[in-house]
């Protein structure tokens, strides 16, 4: 429990909360890794699984292809990324970019997918044009599902930049690190918990918008969230 | 791939430890589980009390766990215990969720035919509950365990020993096929395991095939087919995050089994 206290006085030590290697500057630096892989992963799996949702081809391959980047261990990945390519910002962020796609991918889809034929031929019959039909009626049917795929890649996302300071990048897990090399526990354990607390939140906040966005037809509807 | 050739027992030794560590967790998880699902489907109080429970488990990252983990159980922090209870915590928080959707989903004519057949509760558990949440629960165990394999080689960052160790010994020695021997490693045991789990569900589920059977067993699996095909309608999704009712306009079983496999992991 001695840990506990000690950890609890490096976060409350005002010396931690300034400077460039201060708690804030490193949660801005955890927060900005893991906001540029979020926005790469959406650039290429929102489009890629709303096409595929929406065509209904290709969801066995979409289903493999997230399964098999899911298998890849993201550390392995940083590892080899960063020796081919050298230190820097982007081995790393290309590694957890392939993190962030499986769950984006597999949510986007399965979210478009389901929607029910029914109220898509509808949509049709009225004369909504292909693109109506996806922008008006799949999407925001398919919102709900959709966000929960993006939440839970941010999730893992934010989890995992932690170990971005393994290879001499900041973030929260510097101070994992760093503790680790000089035996400071108080200092890892501190570390542990703020990306815990930042994870929490970070769930908290998604959970709202996921909650705000949702049509009002579908709440009605009331077996969805 | 000279280094491998080399270098052959170590990784040997590590693949068995990256094993024991991704194995144990599911195995464990699965034997606390059940238990707690059936638990939660006969005390209804406590379903929410278990989701919640569940997915705030999920949201703590995988190294929180296996830095505190030590504190409370009194191992050192390289002990590979920290990440066998840390993965059993996450497999207990996967599985509790689908084996409840599983047990609610049991056609309730089914589970009165069984107790109207002499089926004392014990019995039917084992004879009718079990069997046929056996999809789901495949279902649920295909994700824990391949989300576990690619979570054992995090431990590597703060020297546990698993296949990860390859990745962290190959940055620091710049051997390039080290870290490529690691991942290709710990793919392909994802893949058995994954495929193993799929042969497993296959031979568990045998009652929904049919066509070589007698009559009698047709009969039966008309039964189970029904049983795994009804009864999705009146679950009240509400507040589920997750996008675990992305498919509820799948029919039955189907749907559970692909709203776990929805469901994403996490390193």
């Amino acid at each position: 429990m001695n840990l506990f206290s000690e950890a609890a006085q490096f976060l409350t030590d005002p010396a931690n909360w300034s400077g460039a290697t201060g708690i804030p500057q490193r949660l801005l630096e955890h927060v900005g890794y893991s906001v540029l892989t979020m926005g790469i992963a959406l650039a290429i799996a929102v489009p890629l699984g709303l096409w595929v949702g929406h065509t209904r081809r290709g969801g066995g391959m979409i289903v493999g292809l997230a399964g098999a980047l899911r298998s890849l261990p993201t550390l392995g990945l940083l590892t080899l990324f960063t020796l081919l390519m050298g230190l820097g910002l982007m081995p790393p962020i290309l590694a957890l970019v392939l993190l962030a796609i499986p769950p984006i991918l597999s949510g986007t889809y399965s979210g478009v997918a389901a929607v029910s034929p029914a109220l898509v031929d509808a949509a049709r019959s009225m004369g909504m044009t292909e693109g109506q039909v996806l922008t008006r009626v799949e999407i925001p049917v398919a919102l709900p599902v959709i966000l929960g795929g993006i939440r839970n890649a941010a999730l893992q996302v934010l989890a995992t930049v932690t170990i971005v300071a393994y290879i001499n990048l900041g973030g929260l897990g510097r101070y994992l690190i760093d503790g680790l090399a000089v035996r400071d526990y108080a200092r890892m354990l501190a570390s542990v918990v703020l990306v815990a607390v930042l994870a929490l939140a970070a769930d908290a906040v998604l959970a709202l918008v996921q909650r705000l966005v949702t049509s009002p037809g579908l709440r009605l509807a009331g077996d969805r969230p | 791939m000279n280094w491998l050739s080399n270098n052959w027992s170590t990784v040997l030794d590590l693949a068995g430890a990256h094993l024991i560590q991704s194995i144990v967790p599911v195995v464990v998880g699965l034997l606390i589980s059940v238990p707690l699902a059936r638990l939660a489907t006969s005390r209804r109080w406590l379903r929410p009390v278990f989701v919640t429970g569940s997915s705030l488990l999920y949201t703590i990252p995988s190294l929180t766990l296996f830095v505190v983990l030590p504190l409370i159980l009194g191992t050192g922090i390289t002990s590979v215990v920290n990440v066998i209870v840390a993965l059993t915590l996450y497999v207990i928080a996967i599985l509790v969720r689908s084996c409840v959707d599983a047990f609610e989903s049991l056609d309730r004519d089914v589970l009165q035919a069984a107790t109207a057949l002499g089926y004392k509760p014990v019995r039917r558990l084992f004879g009718v509950e079990l069997p046929l949440a056996v999809p789901v629960m495949i279902a649920g165990l295909r994700v824990a365990t391949v989300s576990n394999i690619s979570m054992v080689s995090v431990g590597a960052v703060i020297g546990i020993q698993s296949l990860g160790t390859l990745f962290t010994d190959g940055l620091r020695r710049s051997i390039v096929s080290e870290i490529v021997v690691g991942i290709v490693a710990t793919v392909l045991i994802a893949i058995v395991l994954d495929q193993l789990l799929r042969l497993l569900g296959h031979v568990l589920t045998r009652w929904q095939r049919t066509g070589t059977t007698t009559a009698r067993e047709r009969r039966r699996a008309g039964a189970a087919r029904h049983a795994s095909a009804s009864g999705r309608d009146d679950r009240t999704g509400g507040g589920d995050p997750e996008g675990r009712d992305s498919v509820a306009g799948a029919p039955g079983g189907a749907g559970a089994v692909a709203a776990v496999e929805a469901r994403g992991d996490r390193a």
